[in-house]
């Protein structure tokens, strides 16, 4: 997958998660969980979304890479890109 | 073999089993009743519908709020808030004698209404409101203190702390006078500060919901299906077996049957005085008319007709001194409900309901909803002469339709935040576990799948 298709795939896992945001406005690099008050059972979801989607593990400690859309992507870019 | 079985298709079941089939899992609720709901569930009488349990959901929250309980739940059932249809209060009132306080779903009313009633304690109720602060309802620690020394701390005038305490525990009090300063802060915020709300249809919206979303997912719903025993194998539980004799097995067992219920399912009976003693009369009253043409548009009224509030059983069938006066149509719906309703609550002796013979309990339901609607219009107007359809429900008809002993609505006097038990496969939900209110319970029922059935 491209970083292109890596987003698109986290914005629709987002948009599973919390139906009712206007993921358009979306900031590239500022904390989800500023911009979406996403808390730490949300940021578990998405890692288990990724799993149950794509099968990649992410493992616990790096939780942090998915602060933001641009950290998330830049994380996953390697971990995808034979997807 | 499933990955895990649920027990019971209640609020905090179905929504532990939401999130197991999103995930993948094997996952078989099992309901002992032929309908769903347990504790908060409906029924069809006299070609009505009729609600029990939920006078009201607490936690509301506006459309489009990111915080709080509501907002998390939505988040992890994946739904929009459109879909739960969560028309908040029009407003209610505590009344003690001589004092009223009203409040609503902006805490700033009940602020001014303590500042109005009781100057001195005007400061004092703010320093409450900020010690209860940002409890995390979802922290699965140990116990906590007394809420009636916490709040004592706080709040010096003995009347305002019964009328803060009146509606709190009606609303999720499973222990006698006093609860835990962890569930008071769960029920002072999910009733004072977001406040009460209803969706039109009542509780079948939200519940048919959670099972449609369940089955799409894979899910598996078994009705009429009770549970006989759990066998345990050394420190696990190995099967399940059915009333009529299936047996089941999987990896995980999650109980949402009560923590004493649940102890009896695994013979291990060991903590009779956990079993709660907390339970209810109900007298439901179908109008002619919407209450707001008979002059009332309150949504709830808290009545205590003395200075002291007394929660606890009170020996009788009917405790007639307090109570909660429930009117479903004054909620802010779209449009308007087909007829009125009003539901009066008030304490119950369960031992008392329960020594009656077939005849004479007949005749004690027909006798508790005069008396209870009697004390109910010392508060509200006269509904009496628009009365077309009524309906009684007591302590002995909450343990026939949830297998909650004693009838006991809210549990367990002392709860298990972490959902633990003696087998190291065995969790259990709900209202044992300690949240309460419909929004707590399915938390109650994500957390503890989120914490040890996904792993």
């Amino acid at each position: 997958m491209t970083a292109t298709q890596i987003r698109e795939a986290i914005l629709a896992i987002l948009a599973d998660i919390a139906p009712d945001e206007d993921l358009g406005q979306l900031k590239e690099d500022v904390p989800l969980r500023d911009q979406l008050e996403l808390d730490s059972m949300d940021f578990l979801d998405i890692v288990m979304e990724l799993r149950k989607r794509y099968r990649v593990q992410i493992p616990e400690e790096d939780y942090t890479a998915l602060s933001s859309m641009k950290s998330t992507v830049e994380y996953l870019e390697p971990l995808m890109k034979e997807l | 073999m499933y990955d895990t079985i649920i027990i019971g298709a209640g609020m905090s079941g179905l929504a532990a089993g939401i999130r197991l089939a999103h995930f993948n899992r094997r996952v078989c609720i099992l309901e002992r009743h032929s309908a769903i709901g347990g504790l908060n569930s409906f029924y069809r009488h006299r070609g009505r519908n009729y609600d029990v349990g939920l006078h009201a959901v607490t936690n509301y929250a506006p459309r489009g709020s990111r915080r709080g309980p509501l907002a998390r739940l939505l988040r992890q059932l994946r739904l929009r808030w459109d879909e739960l249809a969560l028309a908040p209060q029009v407003g209610s009132i505590i009344e003690f004698p001589g004092v009223r306080l009203r409040f609503n779903n902006d805490l700033a009313l009940l602020e001014s209404e303590i500042a109005a009633n009781f100057p001195s304690e005007r400061d004092n109720f703010r320093r409450l409101v900020a010690s209860i602060g940002d409890y995390d309802e979802l922290n699965l620690a140990g116990p906590a203190p007394s809420a009636r020394a916490e709040v004592a701390r706080w709040v010096r005038d003995p009347l305002l702390a019964e009328m803060l305490f009146c509606p709190l525990l009606y609303y999720g009090g499973a222990r006698e006078h006093d609860m835990d300063f962890a569930q008071f802060c769960i029920l002072f915020r999910s009733i004072f500060i977001e406040g009460l709300a209803r969706p039109l249809a009542g509780i079948r919206l939200i519940l048919k919901k959670l099972v449609e979303r369940f089955k799409s997912m894979g899910g598996e719903l078994r009705l009429r299906a009770g549970v006989q025993s759990i066998v345990v194998k050394d420190t696990a539980a190995e099967k399940i077996i059915l009333e009529d004799g299936t047996e089941l097995a999987a990896r995980r067992i999650l109980s949402s049957a009560g923590w004493h219920e649940t102890m009896e399912l695994c013979n291990h009976a060991d903590q009779r005085q956990l079993v709660g003693g907390l339970s209810f009369v109900e007298s439901i009253s179908v109008l002619d008319a919407e209450p707001r043409r008979l002059g009332h548009d309150r949504t709830m009224v808290f009545f205590n007709d003395s200075d002291r509030f007394d929660y606890r059983d009170p020996g009788e069938l009917v405790d007639l001194r307090s109570g909660v006066i429930c009117s479903p149509n004054n909620f802010v719906y779209d449009r308007p409900p087909s007829e009125g309703m009003m539901r009066v609550t008030a304490l119950a002796s369960y031992d008392r309901w329960a020594a009656l013979g077939e005849s004479d309990y007949r005749l004690a339901k027909l006798r508790a909803y005069d008396r209870l609607v009697a004390s109910a219009v010392r508060f509200v107007p006269d509904f009496r002469s628009a009365v077309i359809d009524t309906d009684v429900f007591t302590p002995k008809t909450i343990q026939r339709f949830t297998g909650r002993q004693r009838g006991a609505v809210y549990g367990a006097p002392s709860k298990r935040p972490d959902g633990r038990t003696h087998l190291d496969n065995l969790f259990i939900c709900g209202a044992d576990q300690g949240l309460v209110g419909i929004i707590g319970t399915l938390l109650s029922g994500i957390a503890i799948a989120n914490r040890y059935l996904l792993e």
